[in-house]
């Protein structure tokens, strides 16, 4: 187990440099590529281009850049600076942690709580009204783009320009320490856009997942031995988990991703909207701090779920 | 049988599932009853509706959207129509029950202690420490080595053979006063069929329960039924002592089962002889005698009869369900007994028992 956990650290090690490179390599050969062209003012002076290129280590080899960035990242935990405003990649990331942190955690728990209970009632009231209602809205969750949701909610229930004028809207952020009540009621509308795709797929696994496991013989053999229907839902509810809880890893990419959006729609100044502005000025080492911190977050928690997965199913043994 | 009042009284049951191809009659009609510290074998081919009459004691096939009619009468309660909570409180307290897979039966993921304590704490009120000392103690009565390390660990550390070991431990757990086991040996090597038997009928006479055993396999039911009663398409078509049905059998199926088996007495050239055909639609089961489809001996009248469970002439213990006059029956017996095709014994006898 000791053995399986350090190999799967060392290949996470391996990921994050081949995303180091990616990034490195996409951010570069893009059209808009040159960012000394871009801070250079309009109609620059070719000396000037250089010069700024020379400041930023442009001039350098491709390669000579990259060592220097991977020397950078891993030795010193340093991601650049910004080529807009001199800033560290690492603060302007640490000043809006809170903010994506506070959206995706609770985004992920209204996720997990909210897909398997629908999921559960779905399962054991299968071709009910409820059930079909709760499926085809999951349907359609899963098929709507996050922004679009983010939109249609801000017009219908954000408290400046909704129909129903329930809940604080865009740019209403505060943070928890500032003011955890205006916190709490400005994250309840992203949370709930963020949330929406994964509940839904979870919603529907769990229900297939549930509805199958229930046809099981160890469920016949908990309701023969007299068990109430709680408990024998129980025991039903704890074995169709575990195959969904393997894609508990894979999903927390998705919703990273979809931060990005929701952060962008619903203005939350968060490392999703940083990265989001960042890409749309060529701000390199912001980019690439950004994806190279998603990415160490999605590998950790893949291989999290991946050693959990051998408590929580004793038939597992790595080796 | 004696006149000991039935422990388990099962009165004209009938057991109908609605499904998208038509109605299903896995049980159609039967009747029989358990003594209390006896064993009763239910044998048939699959989907005989064996299975399916011991769920619907338990009332587990309610859920399954099943058309339940008759009567099962156990303590004075009918069970069929039961109220659930009360139906709760009976199964795996009063009535137990052992299922073919073992390791499907058992939850995966649950120690086999916890399955074991929750099986003591449904019906008595007893704390989890108290539950697992009885735990280990099952484990110890079911002969698993080691039962207080063996308790805590998982299904699939365990062989076959102690998983079933397992699943009796957990029927056990109550002291149930009738065990149904179905086919508990089927899913396990032949030498732990036998200690898996061995120990029913140990457990059995130390706590003095009745068993119905549902089986295919007559081997299991010569070694442990004190009665035997035989099924085919959802009805029962013959029930007697295990004596009379291996001794004198009435039912050209019972017959057809016996022939198919082997024997160690049986000369080596003696060919097995299978029942011809399969097993009838349940849906649109054949009209008048279900078997005569299959039967060497049916009359073209068969076919529009449907023969009543009635007991045999001279043994008011032994019934049996068939349209052939019962003279030509123990004729028929007779010449298959000494090695007669059904063919030859069909020309020597007639089916009127006067000689063709």
């Amino acid at each position: 187990m000791i053995r399986y956990i350090i190999r799967r650290l060392l290949w996470g090690l391996l990921l994050l440099v081949i995303v180091c490179a990616l990034t490195f390599i996409f951010f570069r050969i893009l059209p808009t590529g040159n960012p000394a062209l871009l801070r250079a003012g309009r109609d620059p002076q070719p000396h000037l281009v250089k010069e700024i290129e020379g400041v930023l280590g442009l001039n350098k080899p491709l390669i000579v850049q990259f060592w220097v960035y991977l020397k950078e990242v891993f030795l010193h935990f340093n991601f650049g600076y910004s080529y807009y405003n001199q800033e560290a990649v690492r603060s302007l990331i640490a000043e809006r942690l809170g903010a994506t942190a506070s959206l995706a955690i609770g985004a992920a728990v209204l996720w997990i709580v909210a897909g398997l209970s629908v999921g559960i009632i779905s399962a054991l009231r299968r071709h009910t009204f409820l059930d079909r209602a709760a499926m085809g809205t999951a349907l359609v969750l899963i098929s709507a783009p996050e922004f679009w949701l983010g939109l249609i909610t801000l017009y219908l229930f954000a408290s400046d320009i909704g129909k129903f004028k329930i809940l604080p809207g865009a740019g209403s952020y505060v943070g928890i320490t500032s003011d955890p009540w205006k916190w709490f009621t400005s994250l309840i509308l992203p949370w709930i856009v963020l949330a929406s795709g994964s509940a839904a797929i979870y919603a529907r696994l769990m229900r297939s997942s549930l509805s199958e496991t229930m046809k099981e013989d160890f469920i016949r053999t908990a309701r023969a031995k007299g068990l109430n229907e709680a408990a024998v839902v129980r025991q039903g509810v704890r074995a169709a988990v575990n195959p969904i809880f393997t894609l508990f890893g894979l999903e927390i990419g998705v919703l990273l991703g979809g931060a990005v959006l929701i952060e962008t729609v619903f203005n939350i100044p968060g490392i999703g909207r940083l990265n989001y502005v960042a890409i749309s000025s060529s701000d390199f080492p912001v980019t690439q701090g950004t994806v190279l911190l998603a990415s160490m977050f999605i590998i950790v928690a893949n291989i999290v779920v991946d050693i959990a997965y051998a408590y929580l199913d004793p038939r597992v043994r790595y080796s | 049988m004696s006149a000991a009042e039935p422990l388990l009284r099962v009165e004209d049951l009938h057991v109908e599932f609605p499904t998208e191809d038509g109605l299903v009659h896995a049980v159609d009609g039967i009747t029989y009853q358990v003594l209390p510290g006896r064993t009763l074998g239910i044998v048939g081919e699959s989907g005989s509706g064996k299975t399916v009459s011991s769920l619907t004691t338990l009332g587990l096939t309610r859920r399954q959207g099943a058309r339940i009619s008759g009567r099962i009468m156990f303590g004075g309660q009918d069970l069929v129509t039961l109220p659930e909570d009360q139906l709760r409180a009976i199964r795996g307290n009063e009535i137990a029950m052992v299922f073919q897979d073992p390791l499907s039966s058992l939850h995966p993921l649950y120690k086999v202690g916890k399955q074991l304590i929750e099986a003591v704490r449904a019906h008595r009120d007893v704390s989890k420490a108290v539950a697992r000392a009885r735990a280990v103690e099952l484990l110890g009565l079911v002969g698993i080595p080691d039962p207080a390390n063996r308790v805590d660990q998982f299904p699939h550390e365990f062989s076959g053979g102690m998983r079933q070991r397992v699943m009796i431990a957990m029927a056990l757990a109550n002291e149930p006063k009738l065990l149904i086991a179905d086919e508990p040996t089927t899913a396990l090597d032949v030498t732990v069929q036998a200690q898996i038997l061995a120990l029913m009928e140990r457990l059995q006479r130390e706590l003095g329960m009745a068993i119905v055993i549902i089986t295919h396999d007559l081997g299991v039911v010569a070694e442990m039924a004190d009665d035997i009663a035989v099924m085919y398409a959802g009805r029962i078509v013959e029930t007697a002592s295990t004596t009379q049905v291996f001794g004198a059998p009435e039912h050209p199926y019972t017959w057809g089962l016996l022939r198919s088996i082997p024997r160690l007495d049986g000369s080596r050239h003696d060919d097995l002889v299978p029942i011809p055909g399969t097993p009838p639609s349940l849906i649109n089961p054949p009209s008048g005698c279900h078997f005569h489809p299959r039967c060497p001996y049916a009359q073209p009248d068969h076919a529009r009869i449907d023969p009543a469970l009635q007991a045999v002439e001279d043994d008011p213990d032994h019934h049996v369900a068939c349209l052939l006059d019962s003279r030509a029956r123990k004729e028929l017996w007779g010449r298959l007994s000494s090695g007669d095709t059904p063919e030859q014994a069909l020309a020597a006898v007639g089916t009127t028992g006067e000689p063709a």
